[in-house]
C-alpha cells in the first residue's frame, strides 16, 4: 500500500466513524452519570425506608436532598463542570432542574436580589413548572371525566 | 451497618440501568435535535406526566425505584399522581390542589436552596 492510499483510506475511515462516535461516547457518559445519580438517590430512598417512612415520604426526601446537593454545587462552580462531561446525565435527573435554577439566577446576580436572582431563577423552572403543572391538572380533569363515565355506569 | 448488609443491589442494578437508560433518551436529543436544554426538561416533565396519568410509569417506579423516580420524568409523575388522588377525593378542585400538594417537597427546597446557593455563590465572569 502506498501512502497516499493509506491517507485516503485514513481520511475515508475518519468520515464514516466521526460522525457516530461521540454521540455513543456521549451517551455512554451520560449513562454512567445518570444511574450514579439514581443510584444515590435509591440508596437515600432504601435508608428512609428502613427508617420507618412511608414509600411517597421517602421519594419527597430524595428530591429535596439532590436538589440541596446539586444547588450549592452548582454555587460552587463544581456543577458545570461535571454538566460539561456528562451532558444529558446530569441535566436529566432533578439535580438538572436544580442546576438549571441556579445557574441563571447566579449570572444575573448583578441585577439585584429581585429582579436579578429572584425573576431570573425561573427562566428555565419557570417553563419546566408552567408544563408540568398544566399537564397535571389536565391528567386529573380527564381523570375526573373518565372515573364519573364509570360511576355512571355502574 | 446492618443497613448496607440489608440493601437490595439488585434494585440498585435496576435503578441505576433504568436511570441510565432515560438519560441517553436526554442526550439522544441534545445530539440528534437542535432542542435546547430547557425544552428538554419540559418535554420529560410532560412526558412524565402523561404517562403518569396513563398509570403507566408507576409500574416503572415500581420496577427501577429511584431509577424512574429521580429524573425528570419522575417528577412529571408525581404531579399527575398527585392530582388524580386529590380528584378522586375532591372532585374537580383536586386537578388543581393536587399535583402541587404531591411536588410541593421539590418544588419549595428548588426555590428555597436555589436562592440560597446563588447568594452565596461567586459570580463567574466568563462568557462562553
Amino acid at each position: 500500500m502506498n501512502p497516499l492510499d493509506t491517507k485516503k483510506d485514513y481520511q475515508e475511515y475518519v468520515n464514516k466513524k466521526s460522525p457516530n462516535s461521540p454521540t455513543l461516547k456521549n451517551c455512554f457518559k451520560a449513562f454512567i452519570v445518570g444511574g450514579f445519580i439514581c443510584s444515590i438517590g435509591q440508596v437515600i430512598m432504601e435508608y428512609c425506608k428502613y427508617r420507618g417512612l412511608d414509600k411517597t415520604l421517602s421519594s419527597t426526601i430524595v428530591s429535596i436532598i439532590l436538589i440541596l446537593i446539586s444547588a450549592f454545587l452548582t454555587g460552587l462552580n463544581l456543577f458545570n463542570k461535571i454538566g460539561k462531561f456528562a451532558g444529558a446525565g446530569s441535566l436529566v435527573p432533578i439535580t438538572g432542574f436544580a442546576n438549571s435554577i441556579v445557574s441563571p439566577a447566579m449570572e444575573y446576580k448583578s441585577e439585584g436580589y429581585v429582579m436579578g436572582v429572584g425573576a431570573k431563577m425561573f427562566t428555565v423552572a419557570g417553563p419546566v413548572l408552567v408544563f408540568g403543572i398544566s399537564a397535571s391538572i389536565l391528567v386529573g380533569i380527564i381523570y375526573l371525566i373518565f372515573n364519573t363515565q364509570s360511576i355512571t355506569l355502574v | 451497618m446492618e443497613f448496607f448488609q440489608n440493601l437490595n443491589w439488585m434494585m440498585l442494578l435496576k435503578c441505576f440501568i433504568v436511570g441510565g437508560l432515560i438519560c441517553i433518551i436526554g442526550q439522544l436529543l441534545i445530539d440528534k435535535t437542535k432542542l435546547t436544554p430547557a425544552r428538554i426538561l419540559v418535554i420529560f416533565v410532560t412526558t412524565g406526566a402523561i404517562l403518569g396519568g396513563l398509570g403507566w410509569y408507576e409500574k416503572l417506579v415500581e420496577f427501577a425505584g429511584a431509577g424512574a423516580t429521580v429524573p425528570l420524568t419522575g417528577f412529571g409523575n408525581t404531579l399527575a399522581k398527585g392530582a388524580i388522588e386529590d380528584v378522586t377525593k375532591f372532585g374537580l378542585v383536586g386537578a388543581f390542589t393536587g399535583g402541587i400538594k404531591a411536588a410541593a417537597g421539590g418544588i419549595a427546597a428548588a426555590v428555597f436552596f436555589g436562592y440560597i446557593a446563588s447568594l452565596i455563590s461567586k459570580p463567574k465572569m466568563k462568557k462562553q
